[in-house]
């Protein structure tokens, strides 16, 4: 079956380790909430419900329409999901899905997984859920479906902004280019994710309106989520255009806060160099340094060997 | 469409396919990390890594250059690494002038470049021998094991179950579109970019739909075998002297490796 990696997925390689084991830590954090949430809510139903939801958003990524020379028009989904089946249960479909992409087609790395579940699968339930939640007692359909759409279009340009900072964190692009590049190819993007969402969303308010009941959505996430929506779309909004305008003076802030050593600096480099301070730059520093950083791998996989045997009983 | 047409996995007797998929997996992370430790533009130690992906892959029985031929599909991401060329630190290489851009290589910023496309590039073979010799459950088991929650790996599992059955749904709502829409030869068909937007976001709300109800029509049948919310294997997974033996030498081999990129 024909298998069309989308542009986000970050593969392995790209990012930093430190940035990737940041994301990897924020993400499990959030995946963590969501399953003792969705326990709670769903109960043992939800198992078989998220599955096939999960397999409905990788399915729905091969309806692709023709665009103009060629090209074609992507779903990307998270919004969508995160609205209809709430912003906990919305995470978990998109967790499996990129798990799947990565695992299976090698489309996004295993590494750098964290970070592109948290860009495209938590960060767009956020936006998606938090702008929706907003209008969703309204009465007027044409609202909610405006705030949806909103809330799809924003979902992936900030997926795509915070994709860029964290190539740009890692060194690996550099910001002039990566943040007009990204930005400029998802506003667009982001319009057909707009379309098909909105469109999606009236199809099953006209057939299923009992899906999206106010009740339900309100007892899917509460009012916290719209500040957090409302939150985290203002930053992507007034980061976007200032990022692109001066990216020299984002690179200076970052640089005076200290924030780019800490992405560059790679984690071994607790040795600096790879010298013992105590030892100076000799040859032997550097061999005595590599053993250090040797036996503290070697340690950790010695206690992921005894874990594992323990489980394995 | 059949049940294993998103399978990955090349039947072969070989030792890899006989491994544990536990060690399987975390021999693969640990490779991946190891190529993200590596510094840039430790060349020998690349090269040695590059050896012992192509050990795996003859150990495999699926010919030395089966991840080779596979390997090139995170190559369109390369792109957003391109302008690490343009670093600002390292040694000038050249000066072009493209319209209002200054654009200056440098050494430094070839050699990142580099690394970064060898890395990615290497990590992607690990993964793609990963799931050709690994049955896909046998991976999500594995993934259990080592403290994935099961509420996820069960997810993963029934996305990877029915993924073929909505991809025929797919295939059914296209078809049904392609007959609706008759086109002249040297015609342009359809109207507006936003109208056919909107056929497809119809199709997504109609695939939406019949997924929906098809997991409560699964459920049910799930509940009258006796379903618990607890998902039975009966293939048990045990670790052998064998695998043991194999992740040892795996280890080894890449803390050698660290070792020639530290020092060369």
């Amino acid at each position: 079956m024909h298998y069309s990696p989308a542009p986000l997925h970050i593969p392995d390689g790209f990012l930093n380790l430190i940035v990737a084991l940041v994301f990897w830590a924020l993400t499990a954090l959030a995946v963590g909430l969501a399953i003792s949430k969705t326990n709670r809510s769903l109960g043992e139903k939800q198992v078989p419900l998220m599955g096939i939801m999960a397999a409905f958003i990788f399915a729905a990524q091969m309806l692709n329409f023709p665009v103009a020379g060629g090209t074609s028009g992507h779903f990307l989904g998270g919004a969508l999901a995160a609205i209809v089946l709430g912003p906990w249960a919305g995470i978990l479909v998109m967790t499996a899905v990129i798990a799947v992409q990565g695992l299976l087609f090698q489309d996004g790395g295993l590494l750098a997984m964290g970070a592109n579940i948290f860009n495209m699968g938590i960060l767009t339930a956020v936006i998606g859920f938090g702008l929706y939640r907003g209008v969703s007692a309204a009465r007027n359909k044409t609202l909610r479906l405006a705030a949806a759409g909103v809330g799809a279009w924003l979902s992936t340009v900030a997926a795509a902004l915070l994709t860029a900072l964290q190539l740009w964190i890692s060194g690996t692009s550099s910001l002039k280019l990566v943040i007009p590049a990204m930005l400029g190819v998802h506003a667009l993007i982001g319009l057909g994710e707009t379309l098909v969402t909105v469109t999606a969303l009236a199809f099953i308010l006209q057939t299923r309106p009992d899906l999206l009941e106010f009740d339900k959505v309100a007892e899917k996430g509460g009012r916290g989520w719209i500040l957090a929506g409302v939150l985290v779309s203002l930053a992507a909004v007034i980061l976007s255009p200032l990022a692109s305008a001066n990216p020299d003076g984002l690179e200076r802030v970052a640089g005076q806060m200290g924030f780019l050593q800490l992405g560059r600096r790679a984690p071994f480099q607790i040795l600096p160099n790879y010298t013992l301070p105590l030892l100076g730059a000799t040859p032997l520093s550097t061999v005595v340094a590599g053993a250090v950083g040797l036996l503290v791998v070697l340690g950790l996989v010695i206690l992921l060997g005894s874990l594992l045997r323990r489980r394995g009983k | 469409m059949h049940a294993d047409a998103f399978d990955r996995y090349y039947a072969a007797d070989s030792f890899l396919h006989r491994l544990d998929p536990r060690v399987k997996v975390v021999t693969v992370v640990l490779f991946i990390l190891s190529n993200a430790l590596l510094p840039d533009g430790a060349w020998a130690a690349f090269g040695l890594t590059w050896i012992f992906l192509l050990a795996a892959n003859s150990a495999a029985r699926l010919g030395v250059d089966f991840t080779f031929r596979r390997s090139f599909v995170a190559l369109p991401f390369a792109l957003v690494a391109v302008s690490a060329i343009f670093s600002p630190s390292g040694q000038p290489l050249a000066h072009w002038t493209l319209g209002s851009f200054q654009l200056t290589p440098t050494d430094e910023g070839l050699i990142r470049f580099g690394s970064i496309l060898l890395r990615t590039w290497l990590s992607v073979q690990a993964g793609l021998l990963l799931v050709a010799v690994t049955q896909f459950p046998d991976l999500i088991h594995a993934l259990e094991h080592l403290r994935i929650p099961a509420v996820l790996t069960t997810i993963i599992a029934f996305l990877y179950r029915y993924l073929f059955v909505l991809t025929d749904e797919v295939l059914r709502l296209l078809r049904a579109r392609e007959a609706r829409s008759a086109a002249l030869p040297g015609l342009k068909s359809g109207r507006t970019v936003f109208w056919r937007a909107r056929v497809a976001g119809n199709m997504a709300g109609q695939l939406f739909l019949r997924s929906y109800e098809r997991s409560d029509r699964i459920y049910n049948a799930m509940l009258a075998r006796g379903y618990s919310g607890q998902m039975r294997t009966l293939r048990a997974h045990l670790i052998t002297r064998r695998d043991g033996t194999f992740l040892a030498a795996s280890i080894v081999a890449l803390l050698f490796v660290q070792l020639i990129g530290r020092i060369g």
